[in-house]
């Protein structure tokens, strides 16, 4: 996470086209949890990944989607808890595989808005070569990566995402693995809708998550989180409130970032907020299988 | 009818086509990589969808992916991409989500050698994932034993809700036979069928005999699926009340019901103080040897396993009860022979084993036999 500030940004309430009182008001929200479901969350009081589940669960129902026509695919982790509490047709996978199972789900049921819950390391160590490959396909996977920069449901072992020289369990003399970035990564591999915000600026989720899933194509929402249990802990960030400010603090909105003179940017350590990347290019992958058998059984195997 | 010249292979591929397989996910490996190349070219003709994923640890999970989704589909692969299906099998038993895996062995461990047979993945097969779970293992030994089994792999995992392995090894996955297809529309398939309204409905009830009915996703039916022990409507649970009628009902949905899942072929010889055991393409060189040693006066009884697991524990036992002797030949160090020693006793049990990539030759069953 970026530690230096570089002057204060303000959150552009502007550019967000949703109408407020649909946020928290609208009752039709709360039909997308599980009546039947115990709750509370597995979640620890003060984490970051209800919030995102606030923002998808605003996005669906801002977009009118039936439940019946959602599903959800999770791996393993704190995030990939996610899917049991919502009233979708709803499948808690393997560590790292989430979106290999939503490439077949998508292929049988292409009318399906197929989501993909992860957490960072479940998305980019054991599930990296899949997250490459769905966006290199352009399967039309709307995938969620809440990114807290660590494994927090093991205890606070370093993630692909933790900045070098900060602790973690298995990190105790600090981090020496460079991170990925994971929107660069995803737009080098192909996917069509990229983009990132904090789960402080909760407006921006609600609005890009909802953008995602209208982008047929592979989309990913980056959502940086925090974890006060493991890794704030360990590297003495304070509690959840903490840590959010500091979520707003370190962030800056993409416009503010594009200001910046050069220099400015290139020196620039805060997490860059919006949408990265957008391609309206390339046709969506289920599409194009369902293209093939129709060429192959009208004659033209070419 | 028309009889062909096919490979083990793509009989195999001919039986998913005809059992209603309308996705497949793949990745190459010798000696399986003709199932993908000609479900890469028959899939689209049918409606059906052909990916090559990244890797066999994706293949396994697009084909659950693409099963929970409503499309009958398979995977094939050998050794080493088994290996990493493991994880991935384990998850389609736990959630219960039809799908058939073929496994066209060939030498390990390792890389081993890639075009050469064996039958050392009989014991993955059957323990291969993490825990105790259920799981059904077929065994062709011959190509229309390949096509006609796939059918049955398919039957049998939609019925049970239970992952089906189709084990087989690349003698007989490249031999080329003559083969009698029959018209597909003849044959007896088994659909997914749904009676209850989604308001009713329970996925992993225990309360509905042994196998509750599995609703596809985008029905209407809205549940959850997770590899973590679950409730009937599919919610992770911790409870032992919970947990104990769910291990009752899953490790036994395939015990209770093995006049069904159970298929072995009996050649068997009145008087006959020796029998000889065996599968896969090991049970080609024991025929041959079977009808020497009978030329030569010997009496001698065969049972051929098509189903290996669950491991047909009556015909092995109640056939070592009539005889001396039991010979086990396989392409391994000794893994089914573990078996039939447990249910004849390990006294009676000659085994006859070839490790190297070469097949168990009718004399050295015939040796056994006549010493």
């Amino acid at each position: 996470m970026a530690e230096h500030i570089l002057g204060a940004h303000d959150l552009d309430v502007d550019e967000i086209q949703i109408p407020r009182e649909d946020w928290f008001e609208s009752s039709d929200t709360l039909q997308k949890l599980r009546k039947n479901k115990k709750f509370p969350t597995i979640w620890c009081a003060g984490c970051g990944i209800g919030i995102v589940m606030g923002s998808l669960i605003r996005a669906i129902d801002h977009l009118g989607l039936s439940n019946d026509e959602v599903a959800l695919v999770s791996g393993i982790g704190c995030t990939s808890r996610m899917p049991v509490y919502m009233d979708f047709n709803t499948m808690h996978t393997t560590h790292g595989r989430a979106l290999a199972f939503a490439t077949g789900l998508k292929i049988a049921r292409p009318h399906m808005q197929v989501i993909a819950i992860m957490g960072d390391g479940d998305a980019l160590a054991i599930g990296g070569n899949h997250f490459i490959h769905a966006a290199r396909r352009n399967i039309g996977i709307t995938s969620i990566i809440v990114n807290n920069a660590i494994y927090g449901m093991t205890g606070g072992q370093y993630s692909p995402t933790t900045p070098v020289g900060k602790q973690a369990t298995t990190a105790p003399y600090g981090n020496i693995e460079p991170p990925f970035p994971i929107c660069e990564l995803a737009i080098a591999s192909g996917a069509t809708y990229v983009a990132r915000s904090t789960v402080y600026h909760v407006l921006e989720l609600d609005k890009y998550i909802q953008e995602a899933i209208q982008k047929d194509g592979f989309s990913l929402v980056e959502a940086v989180s925090y974890c006060h249990t493991t890794y704030g802990r360990l590297n003495k960030f304070g509690t959840a409130p903490d840590m959010m400010r500091g979520l707003k603090k370190d962030s800056i909105s993409k416009s503010a970032f594009e200001k910046l003179s050069p220099r400015e940017r290139a020196e620039n350590s805060k997490i860059v907020r919006g949408v990265l990347h957008v391609d309206d290019s390339r046709e969506e992958f289920s599409r194009v299988c369902r293209q093939l058998s129709e060429r192959v059984r009208t004659g033209g195997s070419q | 009818m028309v009889v062909s010249l096919m490979q083990g292979n793509e009989a195999i591929s001919w039986g998913a086509l005809a059992a209603g397989c309308r996705f497949f996910a793949g990745y190459p490996i010798t000696p399986s990589t003709e199932i993908a190349e000609m479900l890469a070219r028959e899939l689209p003709k049918v409606g059906g969808t052909f990916i090559q994923m990244e890797d066999e640890i994706a293949s396994m999970a697009a084909i659950i992916g693409a099963s929970i989704g409503g499309l009958k589909s398979m995977t094939a692969t050998s050794g080493p991409g088994f290996s990493l299906m493991q994880e991935n099998i384990g998850y389609a038993a736990m959630t219960e989500v039809p799908c058939v895996v073929v496994n066209v062995q060939r030498l390990g461990p390792s890389t081993g050698l890639a075009t050469a047979a064996a039958q050392g993945d009989v014991m993955q097969t059957r323990w291969g994932t993490h825990g105790d779970h259920p799981i059904i293992v077929l065994s062709p030994t011959s190509v229309t034993q390949s096509f006609e089994l796939t059918i049955r792999a398919f039957n049998l995992s939609e019925r049970y809700r239970t992952p089906v392995i189709l084990l087989t090894e690349g003698i007989i996955g490249h031999m080329r036979e003559p083969i009698d297809l029959p018209d597909f529309d003849a044959l007896e398939i088994v659909e997914r069928v749904i009676t209850d309204t989604p308001d009713h409905y329970v996925p992993f009830s225990n309360d509905l005999g042994d196998v509750p009915p599995l609703a596809s996703f985008g029905q209407g039916y809205r549940y959850h699926i997770t590899g973590l022990f679950h409730d009937p409507m599919g919610f992770p649970t911790q409870r032992l009340d919970e947990i104990d009628p769910w291990l009752e009902r899953v490790h036994h949905k395939l015990d209770r019901h093995l006049d069904e899942i159970v298929m072995v072929e009996e050649d068997l010889q009145d008087d006959a103080r020796i029998a000889i055991i065996a599968y896969g393409v090991s049970a080609r060189g024991a025929r041959h040897a079977l009808k020497l040693a009978r030329s030569q006066g010997y009496k001698v009884s065969m049972l051929t396993l098509l189903t290996i697991w669950p491991f047909p524990e009556a015909q092995v036992e109640e056939l070592g009860d009539q005889v001396d002797r039991v010979i086990v030949p396989e392409m391994n160090l000794g893994q089914l022979a573990l078996e039939v020693e447990r249910m004849v006793g390990r006294k009676k049990v000659a085994r006859v084993n070839r490790a190297n990539g070469e097949m168990v030759t009718p004399q050295m069953i015939l040796d056994v036999i006549e010493s």
